[in-house]
């Protein structure tokens, strides 16, 4: 970790009540993650579908109320003993979503979307400074200031989704949370996208926690990498040390699996793992157990705990590493 | 095995046609995986469900064109004259399961009915086959599986529920639009590495659609690339990574982050696709080409066969390595 730790979340717990053949679960979404956001810093975050990556971002925005755990923005507890500074976390973290056509009003002007968090705030003293800051902030993602007047259907996927960074950099926060920013574009968008959250990481010290799936966009992107698997961190190192030299047995599953666009080096049929166990039927042990090929007795019974490995800053939960 | 020759889909009124697909031509062997790859909106689907005599009624329509399997134009008659005629083996698998599957039935029941509508043969050996079909591919405890029904499926075994059903006919041409984009990479290839098995054991051909590159590197044979309703590159699989020859794909490999050996910022393609209709004179890739050069707005390019088996829709491609 490098710079000011400008966010830090200990321990932190979400659970959802569900319903299932009549009967009532509790489903663990988020167990017991920490992690902690340097100035600047982009961690990304990886793993499949219902892992609780959306569930650990939305909790940072301030969208879903843990159950438990501390969340320190710049040294004040907004979440936890004494948390007081919700508002303030909710104007500093601020959150990109996937689909650019469900996060933005259709009714409303571009502008009116772009200046939504600071008119909720109050942020303006005038219609003047108003119109200047919606302009300022579209020039600042590529996008013409005539913009602002336009609704989001005359728009293309790639500046919605331009119009949706717009609309979170609206105050100038300093943490933003990614959602799948770019997954619902096609590469060649994706690629003016990306650019452009890597200018605003470096001009306005933005940190980040980016999620996606897509590996490559995280390479491209983070300095760090969280692979998170059944609500769970169970690997986190610097980017390269992760992706190139993936040493739990779920990060190294999860690698493998990419499709490498490169006929000369095919996978296919080289690897069957199975799908992940349900959240309602969460294993005892470690969670990754029923599909892990190197699972011993040991993992059954005890839940691995994160711990330092090698050099990097590595943390993995897992036995047999 | 299939053969498709100047294929032409159009919706507005006849005197004014707009073509979202203009004169795609590609034949598929048995055994073999063509990719069909291209940005959203490049008429990827509106292709498959053409070839497929499956466009959506009324709107888009076969405007021109072949759709020939085994020798026989298929473009004139419905799905079920086609199975009739007895050269109608083909199938399709969509994105989404779910929107496919009855909610409401046991999906025994459901591959069961398709083995009955092909087959002709009564129930219970019509379950027996749909058993067989579950464990071809290679769902986990196929017999329990037959009673659950489809929401009690992971998003994966939904999908092998349908190559399930799609197998039901015995196709000797499957139709795949997109049907691992909506899955994780771990069950993604998974899926994959099925098809690819199948295509090999059953002889069978595969039209994969998808507008990733990697998928196509890893599964495809030979590689057809579309912009604007065309096919502006075709390839097998091997020469079109190794030496893109058209602007546009050179252009869409160069952007992708998993390709970009390091550099801080991600080459990109200026502009966006044209909007069908909107087609100016001239090559669709000239308002966006980097080499783009005054011929190009004036005339169609030609198709060129820059190797063997290589075919360019451009004036001036890209030589054999060279850098744009
Ligand atoms: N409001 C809710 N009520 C009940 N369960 C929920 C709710 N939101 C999320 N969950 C459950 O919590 C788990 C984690 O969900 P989450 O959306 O965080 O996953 P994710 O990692 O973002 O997945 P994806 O990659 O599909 O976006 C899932 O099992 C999900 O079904
Ligand atoms: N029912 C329809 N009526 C009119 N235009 C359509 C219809 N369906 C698709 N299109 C248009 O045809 C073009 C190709 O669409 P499609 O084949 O679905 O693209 P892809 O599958 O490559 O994303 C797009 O411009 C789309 O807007
Ligand atoms: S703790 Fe055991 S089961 Fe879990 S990942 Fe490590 S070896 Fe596999
Ligand atoms: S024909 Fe001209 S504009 Fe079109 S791709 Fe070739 S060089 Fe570019
Ligand atoms: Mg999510
Ligand atoms: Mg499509």
């Amino acid at each position: 970790m490098s710079g000011n730790v400008i966010l830090d979340v200990r321990d932190m717990m979400v659970s959802f009540s569900a319903r299932r053949a009549g009967r009532k679960y509790r489903v663990q979404a988020v167990d017991g993650v920490s992690l902690s956001l340097a100035e600047g810093e982009v961690l990304g975050i990886v793993g499949e579908s219902g892992c609780g990556k959306t569930t650990l971002g939305r909790t940072l925005v301030g969208l879903v109320q843990p159950d438990s755990g501390n969340i320190n923005l710049k040294g004040t507890e907004v979440i936890g003993a004494g948390g007081s500074g919700l508002r303030e976390m909710r104007l500093n973290v601020r959150m990109v979503f996937q689909d650019p056509n469900a996060s933005l009003n259709p009714r409303r002007t571009i502008g009116d979307s772009v200046a939504e968090a600071a008119d909720i705030s109050g942020f303006f003293k005038s219609r003047a400074e108003r119109s200047a800051a919606i302009a300022a902030t579209l020039t600042a993602v590529g996008l013409n200031p005539s913009f602002a007047a336009r609704y989001p259907y005359e728009l293309s996927g790639g500046q919605r989704q331009r119009v949706g960074i717009a609309r979170a950099i609206l105050p100038t926060p300093s943490i933003f949370v990614a959602d799948e920013p770019v997954s619902a574009l096609d590469v060649s968008v994706q690629a003016q996208v990306l650019n452009l959250m890597m200018d605003l990481r470096d001009q306005l010290r933005l940190a980040m926690l980016f999620i996606s799936h897509d590996l490559g966009v995280i390479r491209q992107i983070s300095s760090r990498v969280a692979v998170m698997y059944m609500g769970r961190i169970v690997e986190q190192a610097g980017t390269r040390t992760v992706l190139d030299h993936p040493l739990h047995p779920y990060t190294r599953a999860l690698v493998a699996a990419i499709p490498k666009p490169d006929p000369s080096r095919r996978i296919l049929g080289a690897i069957e793992m199975g799908e992940p166990p349900s959240l309602f039927t969460r294993p005892h042990g470690c969670a990754y157990a029923p599909r892990c090929l190197m699972a011993s007795d040991r993992c059954l019974v005890d839940v691995p705990q994160l711990r330092s490995v090698g050099a990097d800053g590595r943390t993995i939960a897992c036995h047999n590493v | 095995m299939l053969t498709v020759r100047d294929l032409t889909v159009s919706v507005g009124p006849e005197t004014a046609p707009v073509d979202i697909v203009a004169g795609v031509s590609f034949g598929l062997a048995k055994g073999e995986i063509l990719g069909l790859v291209g940005e959203s909106g490049c008429g990827k689907s509106m292709t498959s469900l053409a070839v497929m005599g499956l466009l959506p009624q009324p709107g888009p329509r076969v405007r021109a064109g072949r759709v020939l399997l085994e020798g026989c134009d298929v473009t004139q008659l419905q799905p079920w004259q086609r199975v009739e005629a007895g050269h109608g083996r083909m199938a399709m698998i969509f994105q989404e399961p779910m929107t496919s599957l009855n909610p409401v039935r046991r999906i025994g029941d459901q591959i069961a009915e398709a083995v009955r509508v092909h087959e002709g043969i009564p129930g219970a050996a019509a379950l027996v086959r749909a058993r067989e079909l579950l464990e071809l591919v290679r769902l986990p405890d196929p017999k329990m599986q037959l009673s659950a029904y489809p929401h009690q499926l992971s998003g994966g075994q939904r999908q092998r529920v349908m190559i399930a059903i799609a197998l039901a006919c015995r196709p000797q041409v499957l139709v795949a639009d997109e049907p691992t984009t909506a899955l994780d990479v771990t069950i993604q290839v998974q899926i994959l590495g099925l098809l690819r098995e199948l295509c090999n054991r059953l002889d069978m051909a595969i039209l994969f659609i998808t507008h990733d590159m990697g998928v196509i590197a890893q599964l495809a044979d030979r590689v057809a690339v579309m912009y604007a309703g065309r096919i502006v590159e075709t390839a097998a699989v091997d020469g079109l990574f190794g030496a893109p020859r058209h602007h546009y794909t050179r252009g869409l490999m160069d952007c992708m982050p998993s390709r970009n050996s390091g550099a801080r910022r991600l080459p990109t393609i200026s502009g966006q696709p044209p909007l069908p209709g909107s087609v100016a004179a001239g090559c669709v890739f000239a308002l966006r080409c980097a080499a783009v050069r005054d011929e190009c707005r004036v005339a169609t390019p030609p198709r060129l066969e820059a190797s063997q088996g290589h075919e360019v829709l451009c004036a001036f491609p890209l030589a054999r390595g060279e850098l744009p």
